[in-house]
């Protein structure tokens, strides 16, 4: 017969022992940020349950994709060729203006912008704590991730590293309430801050003066201030605007460009300034 | 006789999984609150197995998971399975349906606790949906409850 709680504390003690230690630990991990390197084997300790919880996904995905017709996959192909011909071309455009660019710049002494080296890489797992809007991408330290770098997908800006572990890591989105990002209205530069509102398809801009020049449909470009993001990457285009003149400031919302509940593939970028400021870590190019 | 040994760790490891499980958006707003369920399936059987300190490493584990600051689940998580292991004999002999009901409200307490914690660290505003996981695990209760005591009187553990 096993007697309850036979050893140790008993059952009220050990929940005030729990709690205390939680609220230490909320407090010395919040404040203090105390598990700085910690974390990184903490989130490769556990990282073998994430992959676990991804594996039926990528079963379904892989069985998907063997019993793709040859029909489609013909048509995919033509249109994969289609797309890269014209992509081509403009590319060809992008080299010749990217070089005047940079004569130009170069001319008026400005800095001329530096080059950025990209991987591919591709969605773990989604949290799902509502609370907080957060990805898990699979790739990490091994694969010179650091913390604070920008990520992208085809259409815009994402977010931005917030932990790295060895193999993978996890990104903050650009919607989470806890996020804000600096970018300038592509038409005239005014500068702006966007920040996440918690919901995936809104963003909210605040501080904005009623007078400023701003028209809904604006696209609004990442500013290369904060020196977290690269200058000039899409990031959101207004939806709304509410002068109400009883108020401080005008009420602005923004849609993401970026489709951030539909993410699969993503970039991650590495500027040069970065490489030459962390050139142990090893990277790999695409 | 391993699998005796590591049975409850297992459906805790199962748990976990599931409850980080990518799902679609739609049916990511009712996921239940495995980990808790599984807890609390346990701490009722077997309180002198899982109680507290159990509850205080799985919700260590589900912060890490979650990506949420150390300390926040394993709050919540202790808070409740202490209420459910300091009241097993009387909660034991409720019905399923009378437990399922005890079940939501201590998902709800659990929710709240989350989100209370959360608001003092970073300001968030309270949505209704935050509260569906309660009704999720009120519905999955009976069945859950069913399938682990199959398990334990499979297992006879004790």
């Amino acid at each position: 017969m096993n007697l309850m709680f036979s050893s140790g504390p008993s059952l009220p003690n050990r929940l005030a022992l729990a709690l205390v230690l939680s609220v230490s630990l909320i407090i010395f991990d919040h404040k203090f940020d105390g598990f700085g390197t910690t974390r990184v084997y903490l989130n490769s300790f556990v990282s073998p349950l994430q992959y676990l919880a991804n594996l039926p996904g990528q079963l379904l995905n892989a069985s998907a994709s063997r019993f793709v017709s040859h029909e489609r996959l013909f048509n995919d192909n033509a249109k994969l060729t289609h797309d890269a011909m014209l992509m081509n071309g403009q590319l060809q455009r992008l080299i010749f203006l990217q070089e005047e660019n940079d004569r130009l710049r170069s001319l008026l002494n400005s800095p001329v912008q530096d080059n950025t080296r990209k991987v591919v890489a591709e969605l773990m797992a989604v949290d799902n704590n509502p609370f907080s809007h957060q990805i898990v991408i699979n790739k990490g330290a091994i694969n010179g991730v650091f913390e604070g770098q920008p990520v992208l997908d085809d259409k815009g800006i994402v977010g931005q590293i917030m932990q790295v572990s060895s193999t993978n890591s996890r990104v903050l989105l650009i919607a989470d309430v806890t996020h804000a990002i600096p970018v300038r209205v592509a038409r005239n530069n005014v500068r702006l801050i966007v920040s996440g509102s918690g919901s995936l398809d809104e963003l909210l801009i605040q501080h904005v003066a009623h007078s400023s020049d701003l028209k809904v449909g604006d696209v609004l470009l990442s500013s290369g201030l904060g020196n977290v993001y690269p200058e000039g990457y899409p990031v959101a285009t207004i939806t709304s605007i509410i002068r109400d003149e009883s108020r401080p400031f005008s009420q602005v919302r923004a849609k993401p460009v970026a489709q951030l509940d539909r993410l699969k593939y993503l970039l991650l970028l590495w500027s040069e300034r970065t490489l030459e400021e962390a050139p142990k870590a090893e990277v790999t190019v695409k | 006789m391993s699998i005796r040994n590591y049975s409850i760790a297992l459906s805790i490891v199962i748990a976990l999984v599931l409850q980080i499980m990518p799902m679609p958006a739609m049916a990511d707003l009712y996921r239940p609150d495995w980990v808790l369920l599984v807890l609390s399936y346990w701490a009722l059987a077997l309180p002198n197995r899982v109680n507290v300190g159990v509850a205080f490493f799985t919700g260590l584990i589900l912060d890490i998971l979650l990506g949420t600051s150390m300390g926040v689940h394993s709050f919540a998580m202790c808070l409740c399975i202490y209420v459910l292991a300091a009241n097993y004999k009387r909660l034991r002999n409720y019905s399923v349906w009378q437990q399922s009901i005890i079940i939501g409200i201590m998902a709800a307490l659990y929710n709240l606790v989350i989100f209370w914690l959360q608001h003092l660290i970073t300001d968030i505003y309270f949505l209704f949906d935050y509260l569906w996981p309660v009704a999720s695990s009120m519905v999955i209760w009976p069945w859950l409850f069913w399938l682990l005591r199959k398990i334990r009187r499979q297992l006879r553990l004790h």
